[in-house]
């Protein structure tokens, strides 16, 4: 995993000049159960130092956390380096076979900003589909399929990368298990990408979750607290300027008061790929593709059609009609009136 | 035979994940099997064997059961060679998250679930620290931006684990998860290898056995909190 990123002497600098250098350097200390070492102290003068009992109580070795150290150092230096953009420029998709075995003879290419829907009844292979992308499977899968990035075979290290997590999931019973507000959640969030300027990306995309969402919220109100939609805006916030993930997954996205078509811009504005596993129309015709499952295959590939186009628009002022109705039923109007 | 352990804190999914696993390896006709370590009482047998696995359970009673399997390693071997199996799974207790069942040159796992918060990965010692592959279960609960964060705070302190989301519940990663298992490396004998990590001392008069409370009936290793 090294790749020999940072200088071999970092360990022996004094704490106040890496500190200077890496802010987030502290964090392998605190996140060790270790207090923080003195100004003037390097790590290996410090590790030196560790008292035998308190390591033990740890449960930590002396010998290797010197190693430990220099293997978080290059942690950091790769998740800085990493947060420069999207370096995926294309995901290719090469056929396997459907669950007979018969072949599937097919080589798609996706790139950043485009929409492709998945759809197919149940247990047709969608699932398995998109755990092949997340995988970077390399005909090892039960589907033979494999997957170039760049138009190259990935390097084997990226399948576990944290760093280089293809896929970002946006699922749909989605809950929060902190207790924070959304303020500090999405500080922590934007801390562990060590973004350079945690405060003004948070309030970027608080603003953005406010603009998807239909009723506001505020950064001090508890992630808790928010309503499901409100919570899948601000995720879709999050993800687009946050993740490092190239494709966001979504399974779809419920009525209930959150703009559907601009959640899915969002995410197309910032070079996302999106695919999205849904049977709603309007999602379904806002994608560039559709890609047809049956039986563990992909069984046709439908570009959206100039017709499907006018249709979705059809569809969208019949949307926007059942919405009034909904609205009404929630105001505690009479529904009489049609058309 | 290839051998892996598998330890984590209570009702993480260590076995939800490693049955998912073991189902996919079946299909390519690999025989696991396995045992499973736990104290008091576990309805781990039970699913195991619904997934048709050979399946062995330990119960260490009153014993502290990461010693106990510590003492029983080498039969499991015994046994899982005696049996034919390609692969065998020791599923452990993992009750305090200082201890770890894992041993030098043999592939250790660890499992935890983004339910357990962010600041777990700081407080589980060896177990997680010292494991080669580190499964992250319950991913569907949480938000992505939990889940991303824990996966760093786990990369904090195993940066050079393997890290992979796994859903115990649908089975999503547990065909990666056990092609993982499969390259482990191959285990002959244990006898002379060594534990990743030194168990926590104990033997005071409480693991003997002692009940009253008091610093007359403390012996042996007693350790005194400091008070500000
Ligand atoms: N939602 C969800 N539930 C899960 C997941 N993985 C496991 N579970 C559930 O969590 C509970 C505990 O899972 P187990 O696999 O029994 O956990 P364990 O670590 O083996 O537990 P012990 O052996 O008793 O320590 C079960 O009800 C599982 O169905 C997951 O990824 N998502
Ligand atoms: N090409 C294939 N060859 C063999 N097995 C396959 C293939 N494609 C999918 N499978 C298997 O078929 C099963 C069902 O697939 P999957 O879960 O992906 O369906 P799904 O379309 O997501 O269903 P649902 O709509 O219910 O979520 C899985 O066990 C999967 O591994
Ligand atoms: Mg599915
Ligand atoms: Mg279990």
């Amino acid at each position: 995993m090294p790749t020999n990123r940072v200088e071999k002497s970092l360990s022996t600098i004094p704490m106040a000049e890496l500190v200077q250098r890496a802010p987030f350097v502290e964090d392998f200390f605190t996140s060790h159960g270790l207090a923080l070492p003195g100004e003037g102290v390097s790590p290996s003068a410090y590790f030196a130092a560790l008292d035998s009992e308190l390591l033990e109580d740890l449960g930590l070795e002396r010998q290797g956390l010197t190693e430990r150290f220099m293997a978080y150092m290059e942690l950091l230096e790769e998740l800085k380096a990493g947060s420069g953009g999207s370096r995926i420029e294309s995901i290719t998709i090469r056929g396997g076979h459907d669950k007979s075995g018969q072949p599937e003879a097919l080589e798609l290419t996706i790139k950043p900003g485009e929409v492709v829907c998945i759809v197919g009844p149940t247990g047709s292979g969608k699932s398995r589909f998109l755990a092949d992308i997340e995988w970077m499977a390399q005909a090892d899968t039960p589907t033979g399929r494999s997957i170039l990035i760049n138009g190259r075979i990935p390097d084997p290290g990226q399948r576990f990368s944290i760093e280089h997590k293809l896929v970002a999931q946006l699922s749909q019973n989605m809950n929060f298990v902190m207790d924070l507000t959304v303020e500090e959640f999405i500080t922590m969030h934007a801390e562990s990408r060590m973004v350079e300027d945690v405060s003004t990306v948070t309030a970027a995309i608080i603003d953005l979750g406010n603009d998807l969402a239909g009723e506001k919220f505020t950064p001090r109100t508890p992630v808790t607290a928010l309503s499901g939609g409100q919570s899948r805006a601000l995720m879709i916030a999050d993800t687009s300027c946050l993740s490092t993930s190239p494709i966001v997954l979504i399974d779809e996205i419920e009525n209930a008061g959150i703009d559907r078509k601009r959640a899915v811009h969002t995410l197309v504005d910032k070079r996302k790929i999106v695919l999205m596993a849904t049977h709603d129309p309007i999602l379904a015709l806002m994608g560039d593709r559709r890609l047809v499952f049956k039986n563990g295959g992909i069984s046709a590939i439908i570009a959206t059609s100039a017709v499907e186009r006018a249709n979705l628009a059809l569809f969208e002022e019949m949307d926007a009609k059942l919405g009034a109705v909904r609205n009404a039923l929630r105001k505690g109007e009479r529904i009489e009136k049609t058309g | 035979m290839k051998l892996v352990t598998i330890a984590g804190p209570p009702s993480s999914g260590k076995t939800a994940v490693t049955v998912k696993a073991i189902a996919s390896l079946q299909q390519e006709g690999v025989q696991v099997g396995v045992v499973k370590f736990d104290s008091l009482s576990t309805q781990d047998q039970a699913l195991y064997e619904k997934q048709g696995v050979p399946v062995t359970t330990g119960l260490s009673g009153n014993l502290c059961p990461d010693h106990f399997f510590v003492s029983n390693v080498c039969d499991c071997l015994s046994w899982g060679v005696q049996k034919g199996f390609d692969l065998l799974v020791i599923e452990s207790a993992g009750l305090c998250n200082r201890c770890a069942p894992h041993i030098q040159g043999v592939l250790a796992v660890c499992v935890i679930d983004n339910l357990s918060g962010v600041d777990t990965p700081k407080k589980i010692g060896p177990m997680l620290k010292m494991a080669d592959v580190v499964v992250i279960t319950k991913g569907d609960i949480v938000s992505q931006a939990e889940r991303e964060v824990f996966a760093y705070r786990v990369r904090q302190v195993n940066t050079n684990a393997t890290i992979m989301n796994v859903n115990g519940l649908t089975g999503q990663g547990g065909h990666e998860l056990g092609r993982l298992l499969v390259d482990a490396p191959e285990t002959v004998d244990l006898a002379g290898k060594l534990l990743r990590f030194s168990m926590p001392a104990a033997l005071c008069s409480y693991c003997l056995g002692q009940r009253k409370i008091g610093s007359d009936f403390q012996m042996g290793n007693v350790k005194k909190m400091a008070f500000p």
